[in-house]
């Protein structure tokens, strides 16, 4: 080996320093924010000591706590869904000959991404008033299946980058090996999907918790998410309640994927 | 959109093996078709009622007259149409083009190409520096990335304003340390809209990226560096053509929502300039005006389609040079 | 793997099927955000045993939209007056009759034949204000009552102005300034408003809410405001004032209405009247800290407000507050086009 080759290809210069730097600057807002949840003051620009008044004012406050609640319900759902329906959508158009619409599957699935959301309310709107006066169902559904339509790019983007990289041979000797198709794909295709399946999984359910506008348009009487809730808000005062109570859904999702990876790493 | 650049390579292939083999062939391609779209269905069943089908309201929408107090009147009209493009002079009521809807239009596209840029800029040392770390530690490092991002978007840019604002963090610190006498003015600038939503939008360029990077064979590229001269070279010539994938689906992702960014300017920018999201939930809202809405959401559109295949056919062209 | 397939499915379907019930015993309030007094509701749901759900809108377009599309569940909304004809227009409101609820003889007598709803068929007062200019007075210490602080402003605050992004506001503060009218139709006012609009931009620093925040921490040192809103800034920055232009200002007021196709009349009803009680209305007014509408009120308001220059408007300027108009689709399109060239 030359003297040369022995330099590591990844480290590209000055990359680790940008990427350092990213996290820095993506880290400082969500660290203001913790801080100043336990600001006693109304105002961020003033630090007036330390006090608990926030949370125990978000405690306190039924509307802001539903809301949040409502907001990790409808994104969990939805992006189970959007994942699942993205999955088998990139498994159909990935990798295969093209055939005839295949170009208008793909300009179907990318579309919610080139309506602004402002549109795609009012339009859900008339459709789903008119759904809602004839079946007289007014539940979450309306919200889960919207949101589900607008993650499914998010979701089907990173999932068809990844499988379109994947070999075919490994999946092909796989089928001569196992019986069945299902099991040389949960056995082979799958796990070499997942890491673009956990990107697009997660991109499904950042896109659906800051949603604001579709949300706004299409709930239903007692349907605030915690978006919309600050929305309303906006044009008065967005009190720091919603700082608590942001950080308390951080830390707690936080301790969920924690969790889920420590048991995952036993389990391998 | 982007499938069509790599399909254009896959033609010869098929043409090749349905040259051979004839009626069989033919048969298990019909199959694969059918399994195609049965596997596309549920997601495009979904979309078709929850997003497509509806749009075409829109553009029913746009052709018909303006309600009295919003909504529309079921009676034609152009007048949306012709009022994104031309503006009758309230004044004098001459013709022109609609140069206030023009500017409002470029201003969009401009910081919507820069915000992909920075992201971009930003993104791909960073996705290149999660995916070249050992195995076990990459999905914590992922996961460190996506955290700021559980909260939600207006709470990130009200935390962002926190940190810009003339008397919040960047501003004390810097007075403090004496490098400034006076606060910069950084809230209700276009950078500040930038920062806003390269910010909001990096992880959509991120993760994408990494998805194509995660399953590069660093002892190719090594073994590449050999022949090749530098490191740049091996980035040009080989890293960036194998996560192109990846790289346009994060573009696409980062471009078409800043073109139609709400919030951002909104919160961020001050207001004093729109953008063309604000422009549409103008004519939405304050302004009464659903066909003019319906008609500039269309436009938006429009827009997006042309940029998309005019990025389609350079991809195109360059699959084409490389074969 | 079966069961719990199943179990998953049965509760999907039991969580999507949870829709906001229609039972007697509840009632939804469909009002702005950050504006109902969770006290108030607390009462007015222990007196009543009623179960109240309130759900925020951000602005009366998006109100009026989802109300006309129907299907939406809600029974009580609370519109600015402005756009009260539009929702009688459109058949969208109950004729409800608050003027022969039984706490109807404490409402002010001004406030009963007003020209957005006479005699008080449909709706009830929430609560009115007006929309002026607040200054921080360390910077500019001259004659504050005047719209020429944002359309004309002094050099101390060249630069320092916000606007607050209201489209109606603004354009009549502007149209009055020229000596016109809210709505007005007259294309030499609007061209002289447009211009001073124009004109005074460049020396604006935003058009952004978050007043109350912004003008309290002093980051902002002047802008057009809610009359409440600096009320309170005023609470946190004792050198905030609030000046009530002389040229003309908005007044506006909230009002509460039954849907038309509201599920709970009954409970609708029970709280129209509820909120008429002079000790409720003072609720609603301790909380969003505007003036409501019901005489005998300020005796169970904080102190605070009873003396508040915001609140108690001063009689020699009292006359240049005009109620905006329900603007005609021409007048709309006027400030839609003049709002598009002011933000480009």
């Amino acid at each position: 080996m030359s003297e040369r080759a022995s330099f590591d290809v990844r480290k590209m210069p000055g990359f680790v320093a940008i990427a350092i730097a990213t996290f820095l600057v993506l880290y400082a807002p969500i660290v203001t924010l913790v801080i100043y949840s336990f600001n006693s003051g109304m105002s961020v620009a003033m630090w007036e000591g330390f006090s608990w008044r926030w949370y125990q004012a978000a405690m306190q406050n039924q509307q802001i706590q539903d809301a949040a609640l409502r907001s990790v319900i409808v994104a969990t759902f939805a992006s189970v869904f959007a994942t699942v329906l993205a999955t088998m959508a990139a498994l159909g158009t990935t990798r295969v000959r093209p055939f005839r619409g295949q170009t208008a599957i793909y300009a179907l699935i990318n579309q919610p991404l080139m309506v602004p959301e402002i549109v795609t309310g009012v339009a859900l709107l008339i459709v789903f008033a008119t759904v809602k006066q004839a079946t007289g169902y007014s539940g979450l559904g309306y919200l889960v299946l919207a949101h589900t339509a607008f993650c499914i790019p998010f979701a089907y983007l990173p999932i068809r980058a990844r499988l379109e990289g994947l070999d075919r041979s490994l999946e092909t000797a796989a089928a001569d090996l196992y019986a069945t198709p299902w099991r040389a794909f949960r056995r082979v295709t799958l796990p070499l999907m997942m890491p673009g399946i956990v990107a697009g999984a997660m991109l499904a359910f950042v896109i659906s918790l800051d949603d604001v506008v579709i949300t706004e348009f299409v709930k239903s009487a007692g349907q605030d998410t915690l978006p919309t809730y600050m929305l309303g808000q906006l044009r008065r005062a967005v009190t720091p309640e919603i700082n608590a109570i942001s950080t308390v859904l951080l830390f707690i999702s936080v301790a969920i994927v924690s969790a889920f990876f420590v048991v995952n790493r036993k389990k391998a | 959109m982007q499938g069509q650049g790599d399909s254009a390579a896959a033609p010869a292939r098929a043409i090749t093996a349905r040259e051979g083999k004839g009626a069989l062939v033919s048969a298990a391609r019909r199959r694969e078709v059918r399994v195609s779209w049965l596997l596309s269905a549920p997601a495009l069943l979904v979309l078709l009622c929850a997003a497509s089908g509806p749009l075409l309201i829109v553009l029913v929408y746009s052709f018909l007259t303006a309600g009295d107090y919003g909504g529309i009147v079921w009676s034609f009209s152009g007048e949306g149409w012709f009022k994104v493009f031309l503006a009758r002079d309230i004044f004098d009521d001459t013709v022109s083009i609609a140069d206030a809807h023009l500017t409002i239009f470029w201003r969009s596209v401009r910081l919507s190409l820069l915000t992909t840029l920075i992201c971009i800029a930003l993104g791909f040392p960073t996705a290149w520096f999660i995916a070249t770390r050992s195995r076990e530690s990459r999905n914590i490092w992922l996961f460190l990335i996506t955290i700021p991002f559980w909260t939600n978007l207006l709470i990130r840019t009200f935390a962002i304003m926190e940190v810009i604002r003339s008397e919040g963090i960047v501003n004390s610190v810097l007075l403090a340390a004496g490098v400034i006498r006076q606060p910069i003015q950084i809230m209700y600038t276009d950078f500040a809209i930038l920062l806003g939503m390269a910010y909001v939008y990096l992880p959509l360029m991120v993760l994408p990226l990494y998805a194509a990077m995660e399953r590069l064979d660093f002892r190719l590229i090594e073994a590449a560096y050999d022949l090749y001269a530098s490191r740049r070279r091996v980035l040009r010539r080989i890293v960036v053509p194998l996560v192109r994938p990846g790289l346009i689906a994060g573009s696409i992702l980062v471009f078409i929502p800043s073109l139609g960014a709400y919030v951002t300017p909104r919160v961020l920018g001050g207001g004093k300039n729109m953008m063309l999201g604000n422009l549409i939930e103008l004519q939405f809202g304050q302004g009464r005006n659903w066909p003019l809405g319906a008609a500039l959401s269309l436009t938006l559109l429009l827009i997006v389609m042309v940029a998309l295949i005019f990025y389609v056919r350079i991809v195109q062209k360059e699959a084409a040079s490389r074969e | 793997m079966k069961t719990g397939l199943m179990l998953t499915a049965t509760a999907i379907a039991a969580f999507l099927a949870a829709g906001p019930a229609a039972a007697a015993g509840k009632l939804n309030i469909f009002n702005w955000g950050n504006y109902t007094s969770p006290e108030l509701i607390e009462k007015f749901s222990k007196t009543y045993d009623v179960e109240v759900t309130v759900t925020d809108y951000d602005s009366n377009a998006t109100a009026l939209a989802k109300v006309k599309a129907g299907g939406h569940g809600f029974d009580i909304v609370v519109p600015s007056h402005s756009y009260i004809p539009i929702f009688v227009a459109e058949g969208l409101l109950m004729e409800s009759r608050p003027d022969q609820m039984e706490n109807f003889k404490h409402m002010d007598p001004q406030w009963v034949d007003v020209d957005w709803d006479p005699g008080r068929h449909y709706s009830v007062p929430w609560q009115w204000g007006s929309t002026g200019v607040a200054v921080n007075r360390e910077d500019y210490k001259g004659d504050i009552n005047t719209s020429k602080i944002f359309l004309d402003p002094p050099e101390e605050l060249v630069g320092k102005v916000n606007v607050v992004p209201e489209m109606a506001d603004v354009m009549a503060l502007a149209l009055m300034y020229v000596g016109g009218e809210s709505c007005s139709t007259d294309k030499d006012k609007l061209k002289a408003a447009r211009d001073a609009l124009m004109a005074a931009k460049p020396k604006w620093l935003s058009m952004d809410y978050g007043t109350t925040d912004k003008l309290g921490s002093g980051e902002w040192r002047a802008s057009v405001n809610w009359n409440g809103s600096t009320f309170r800034a005023r609470l946190a920055n004792p050198n905030v004032e609030y000046g009530y232009p002389q040229e003309g200002f908005p007044l506006w007021m909230d009002s509460a209405a039954i849907l038309k196709d509201a599920v709970n009349v009954e409970n609708a009803k029970l709280f129209l009247n509820f909120i008429m009680d002079p000790e409720n209305a003072a609720m609603i007014s301790a909380f969003a800290r505007y003036a409501n509408g019901i005489k005998g009120s300020e005796a169970f308001m904080p102190d605070d407000m009873k003396t508040a220059p915001e609140i108690n408007m001063p009689a020699e300027l009292a006359g240049a507050g005009k109620f905006n108009k329900t603007c005609s689709k021409e007048a709309q399109d006027y400030y839609t086009a003049i709002w598009t060239e002011l933000t480009k």
